[in-house]
């Protein structure tokens, strides 16, 4: 893969399966985040592919969550609205007060999501897995600005997906409170 | 169809709470009421220009607020999710725009006749001039559209959509002022023009998402 004339990784082969989960680790700029993007569809690799098994069940996008850097939330809307909205295009039927509640904003979900501190903000991020149910969940560095409180929360959902024959591919820099099935070290290992 | 219609509903909420489709409306108010102080109160030629001036003053109105269509979106990372969300991202700009024109297009469609009335419009001229706005407004608005696509990538991209999106729109404003005047110059039909103004603004229902979903993939990048 290449960006900016640079080229970030190359030869890089994986396979994950039901329940498992990859831990992308590897230095700033080393590509974690591209990849992630790669597997999300956004962007093109400059070579090779992405295979998804079973073939043409669902389509790429709609297989996977995406929890990216940016939350994804609009400041004017309350908690609520804010997964409501994702609830109604994904066309789901979870329920938003349960998504809240296992992330500790149940109390807040009145609020403008534009008052919320970092931490909360991305529990808000991490609630929207919850929405609808996807066999793969992509998160690039899940835990920033969360308290310990929140590290715990997010390790009991992502344990729970897993649990369900869920797949992760997690970009971090830090040790994950999750087993960890594979560990992906772009730019050399330390 | 659900998917859409949470997209168009959003959409139209959050330009309202943030204010953006109420300075459209302003402005073409500020625009409609200067007008007569410039011209000067010669009530013939008002009612003669009427249509042009309100024309001229809803396409302005309806730019200005088009290039935050997908800027915050992209900013605040929902345009990702958008794209991955199993939804085609040409229904996706097209529930957009519908959300967009409920907030924009349809005020300044329904106001343009209190406003003509203060141009001294006659209500023949009332009835063609909102009868053309309410046919053209989505095709600014699904032009404006791919304008808006193409810079949501940059940092002040306001201007900038204005003016790469008004030379596409003067075909629209050609043939809704004509529509809208032939209540005012006489022997000319109506229909012709009006039906030129629904042919572009269907062909802009059909070019406008495929251009615009091009463009925002392409700032995916």
């Amino acid at each position: 893969m290449q960006r900016g004339g640079r080229t970030l990784f190359r030869g890089l082969s994986f396979v994950l399966n039901p329940g498992e989960m990859i831990a992308v680790r590897g230095p700033n700029g080393a590509g974690k985040s591209t990849l992630l993007r790669i597997v999300a569809g956004l962007l093109q690799p400059t070579e090779g592919h992405i295979a998804l098994a079973p073939k043409g069940e669902a389509e790429e996008g709609a297989i996977a969550h995406y929890v990216g850097h940016l939350d994804g939330l609009k400041t004017a809307l309350s908690v609520h609205d804010n997964l409501n909205f994702w609830r109604s295009v994904w066309g789901s039927s979870a329920s938003v007060p349960a998504a809240l509640d296992a992330v500790g904003l149940g109390d807040l979900a009145a609020l403008r999501a534009g008052v919320l501190s970092a931490g909360q903000r991305r529990r808000l991020a991490l609630a929207r897995l919850l929405m609808a149910p996807r066999p793969l969940w992509l998160l690039d560095e899940p835990t920033t600005a969360l308290d310990d409180g929140g590290e715990a929360l997010f390790a009991a959902l992502l344990g729970r997906h897993l649990g369900e024959g869920g797949m992760a591919l997690v970009a971090t820099h830090g040790d994950l409170p999750v087993k960890v099935t594979t560990t992906l070290w772009l730019g050399g290992r330390p | 169809m659900k998917a859409l219609a949470a997209i168009a509903a959003q959409t139209a909420r959050l330009s309202w709470r943030s204010g953006g489709a109420l300075v459209g409306v302003v402005f073409f108010l500020a625009v409609v009421t200067v007008v007569p102080f410039g011209v000067g109160p010669d009530l013939k030629l008002l009612g003669r220009i009427g249509p042009a001036m309100l024309w001229v003053a809803a396409l302005l109105a309806a730019l200005l607020n088009l290039d935050r269509l997908f800027r915050d979106d992209r900013d605040d990372g929902s345009l990702d999710l958008l794209v991955m969300s199993g939804v085609p991202l040409e229904l996706t700009v097209l529930a957009k725009c519908a959300g967009a024109w409920l907030a924009t297009g349809l005020p300044l469609t329904v106001v343009a006749p209190l406003l003509g009335m203060l141009l001294g419009l006659e209500p023949a001229a009332l009835a063609t001039t909102t009868a053309t706005l309410a046919a053209g407004t989505p095709a600014l608005i699904l032009i404006g559209a791919i304008g808006a696509a193409l810079t949501a990538a940059l940092p002040r991209g306001g201007i900038l959509v204005a003016v790469l999106v008004l030379p596409f729109t003067i075909p629209a404003l050609i043939f809704g002022v004509s529509a809208a005047a032939t209540a005012i110059v006489g022997p000319t039909p109506f229909l012709p023009p009006f039906l030129i103004l629904l042919a572009l603004t269907l062909f802009s229902l059909v070019i406008g998402p495929i251009a615009a979903a091009a463009a925002l993939r392409a700032t995916l990048e």
